[in-house]
């Protein structure tokens, strides 16, 4: 028996779909794009099988499209992101996310003495390298990379 | 008008550095002078610092400024649990300069974005203290009679030291080749060696004195601080084997300068103190000068 393709999350109508989230970043990714405070309807599927990510993350966001500038936040967690612009059912554009040059308020310093550990500060980095990410702190100017990267 | 604030070394260009030495120059020459009568500059030391601190408020008392502030944040209202955005907030309203001393990095630079009036970082933690770097090359313009393609060794903690950083990059501008002397433990952090790499310039590290002082033109000095090593023994090993002696100085060119941040400990034996290539208390008579000329240049005063 022919065995059918059967998409383990629901279909939309029209909006976005992000595929290639690593299942560890899903939430974080839901929190950078503050998904869990809009209205749309959301779907998402994770622990699903990938041959890239081992274990992969599907969120599909009805009704809604973003911004290149708001997506590549999400670029620090999922830097291997797919989105997908869905109309009436069909894919019309896909998209990569990139990271930005500029990090506002997403990532912690890893630096213990940096001011914005202590104060009520919004992080800001300046990302030194794109590959193996590394993020120089606006403030202490110490530079975080990828291992130590938290996201708030 | 835009504000200016000297937060970190490279908030100023290579020339606006030049103009802020000849103006230390200028002072350096008459240091009396009342171009900050009428203003108040407010001096915020959240952690003592009194070389710093005396210095500033000497630079501000000869120029004829009035100075508000503090030398210990246990005093102020910092132990009332004041953030330092709200302490920022009020003293700009006070003052006409703030000065900023904080154990936090980053601190100055977040000030700077809070104050409407222009912000000098006294120290921000380990990571920058930029008024020193100044007067550092004002004291090596004044014995060398120039900054460009000079032998500068560094000595010491070259890992930790926030000085030697700054001095370094500032000198990279100028065409320098380095020497680090250092123990295994302290040696200069690889992004800065990679920054030297990247900017064609040459550097050697050792782990000794030895007779390659004899081609120095500038020697600095640090201090080998022993909370610095994981494992005590290791300190004990090495912190006598950092320390200058004048013995050492014979053959050293006669225009070598030895330079030292201050406070010394017994890092420079004080058999140098005599001999002529000493530099380091006139180095800090030299912060006097320089924090001057960056007041009259940051309060746009000519």
């Amino acid at each position: 028996m022919k065995e059918a393709k059967q998409m383990s999350v629901s279909a939309i109508q029209k909006g976005t779909v992000i595929d290639h989230v690593p299942a560890r970043n899903l939430f974080k990714v839901i929190q950078i794009l503050g998904l869990d405070h809009i209205e749309n309807q959301i779907t998402f599927g994770t622990n699903l099988e990938s041959k890239k990510l081992g274990r992969k993350a599907i969120i599909k966001i009805a009704d809604r499209f973003f911004e290149d500038a708001d997506i590549n936040r999400i670029a620090l967690v999922a830097p291997d992101a797919k989105l997908n612009i869905i109309r009436d059912y069909e894919v019309v554009e896909k998209r990569v996310v990139e990271v930005p040059d500029i990090i506002i308020g997403i990532a912690k310093c890893m630096n213990p003495k940096c001011i914005t550990n202590f104060e009520h500060v919004t992080t800001r980095f300046r990302v030194v390298s794109k590959k193996n990410v590394a993020l120089k702190c606006h403030y202490c100017e110490k530079i975080t990379n990828q291992e130590n990267l938290q996201i708030i | 008008m835009k504000k200016r604030s000297l937060v970190s070394i490279d908030d100023f260009t290579k020339d606006e550095i030049i103009r802020i030495l000849d103006r230390a120059g200028e002072f350096e020459k008459q240091p009396v002078r009342k171009l900050l009568e009428g203003k108040v500059i407010a001096t915020l030391f959240f952690e003592p610092s009194t070389r710093t601190r005396l210095s500033f408020e000497s630079a501000i008392s000869r120029l004829g400024g009035k100075i508000v502030g503090f030398a210990d944040s246990s005093i102020s209202s910092v132990t009332k649990g004041e953030t330092l955005h709200d302490t920022i907030r009020m003293v700009n309203s006070y003052s006409d300069l703030i000065v900023i001393r904080h154990p936090f990095e980053g601190s100055a630079r977040y000030a700077s974005e809070i104050a409407t009036v222009p912000v000098i970082n006294a120290g921000d933690g380990a990571n920058q203290h930029p008024t020193q770097t100044l007067l550092d090359l004002y004291s090596i313009r004044k014995t060398q009679g120039t900054l460009d393609n000079l032998n500068v060794f560094m000595v010491g903690d070259l890992k930790y030291g926030r000085t030697v950083h700054s001095l370094m990059m500032a000198m990279s501008w100028w065409n320098a080749t380095f020497n680090f002397i250092s123990p295994e433990e302290l040696r200069m952090p690889d992004e800065f060696k990679l920054y030297l790499e990247n900017a064609g310039l040459k550097y050697y590290e050792h782990l000794d004195f030895s007779d390659i002082i004899s081609k120095a033109d500038i020697i600095y000095m640090t201090r080998v601080q022993k909370e610095r090593f994981s494992d005590p023994i290791e300190y004990e090993k090495v912190k006598n084997v950092y320390v200058l002696k004048n013995s050492m100085l014979g053959n050293t060119r006669p225009n070598m300068r030895i330079l030292h941040p201050l406070p010394r400990v017994n890092e420079i034996s004080t058999d140098v103190d005599s001999n002529p290539k000493a530099y380091y208390f006139e180095q800090a008579l030299n912060g006097v000068f320089t924090r001057q000329a960056i007041l009259c240049n940051l309060l746009e005063i000519n």
